[in-house]
């Protein structure tokens, strides 16, 4: 008995765990970005850094995808560079490769 | 506000997809590792992390290594601090706890679709939050289903489900392009990810070209504002109060 709800505790406590790292972090990037000054170096790197985020978040994935990863990516971003369109970009990429390992 | 939310909702249904198969596939894992659907749930609306719950998962062995388990979901969700700083002009002049609130909601999936949204003009913090909505009852629907069912797609491969998420990114990350003038800093993320990927454990390479490349421009101010600072050096405060202390 004591030892089934010494592992209760531990499952709670794992998930309080990460659950409050988590959102420390979130909560945390938000708050200290108010105390940050908003002028020169600081401004600069705060209006980049959504794209370089967003890039670095993708580029390992276009880049280990190989030759057919690599087209395929290059088709999505044409199309949603013309079409403005994400879902219309997702689905010419996807069935891009799709068919590509279908075939290859 | 509703209306935003509802609109934030329907802009991150199509990457809606392959978060479920996803989400299939870590629950069908979890009732391997013995979790219960309740302690899964548990985890979609405490922790709401893809990857973290993934390396959650894997680790899940008795006795559970608590303190190893939040150092590495510590590490694994760093990026959320920026991602989190990167949000600050959309919270400007919101309170704390309308910020504290929203901000539990916020993944890589509904920040990067609103980050786009807000470039064009058309995203506040319901937007972001109707998605955080959307995308955390997928997910959570989709762990479910993985739990009692197994995996919903078993080869997500087969399908290009697992390219899903570089396709979405990528179209979202055509669209914070700004000119010419990010050339450099994108290059500088792209060359830093690419090869932190490959040499570092986990999610560093999210933060290490992020910071990287937004480093770029903000040196170049520096070098800029520096030769027009050096002329007005002995005027700065710190030296006048240095002055004053002296007298």
């Amino acid at each position: 008995m004591t030892h089934v709800s010494a592992t209760d505790l531990s499952i709670a406590m794992a998930i309080a765990g990460a659950a409050l790292a988590t959102y420390s972090l979130r909560l945390g990037g938000l708050l200290l970005a108010e105390r940050l000054p908003k002028n020169g170096g600081f401004k600069r790197f705060m209006e980049t850094l959504p794209g370089t985020i967003l890039l670095s978040l993708v580029a390992p994935g276009i880049f280990s995808a190989g030759m057919l990863g690599g087209a395929a990516a290059l088709a999505t971003a044409l199309c949603a560079w013309k079409t403005k369109n994400v879902l219309l970009a997702m689905i010419a990429g996807m069935a891009i490769v799709a068919t590509g390992r279908l075939l290859l | 506000m509703f209306e935003e939310m509802r609109r934030g909702a329907v802009a991150n249904l199509p990457v809606g997809a392959s978060v479920a198969a996803y989400g299939s596939v870590l629950g069908m894992l979890a009732a391997q590792k013995g979790l219960t659907w309740m302690q899964l749930l548990a985890m979609n609306l405490s922790v709401f992390a893809g990857s973290a719950q993934f390396v959650m998962v894997e680790m899940w062995a008795p006795p559970l290594p608590v303190v190893e388990m939040t150092l590495a979901v510590l590490v694994i969700n760093m990026r959320y601090l920026l991602i989190g700083a990167s949000l600050n002009p959309l919270f400007q002049g919101k309170s704390l706890t309308h910020k504290a609130g929203i901000m539990h909601l916020v993944a890589d999936e509904n920040w990067a679709v609103t980050m786009a949204a807000y470039r064009g003009g058309g995203a506040t913090t319901g937007f972001l939050l109707g998605g955080g909505i959307c995308l955390c009852s997928i997910w959570s629907m989709g762990t479910l289903l993985g739990h009692q069912l197994g995996a919903l797609v078993i080869q997500p491969e087969r399908f290009a489900l697992d390219f899903a998420f570089v396709a979405v990114f990528t179209a979202l990350t055509v669209s914070m392009w700004r000119g010419k003038s990010d050339i450099a800093p994108w290059a500088a993320a792209a060359v830093l990810a690419v090869a932190a990927e490959r040499w570092l454990p986990g999610k560093w390479y999210i933060v290490i070209g992020g910071i990287g490349g937004a480093l770029v421009p903000a040196i170049q101010a520096v070098f800029q504002s520096k030769s027009t600072a050096c002329k007005k050096l002995p005027e700065t405060d710190s030296r006048r109060s240095i002055m004053e202390k002296t007298k």
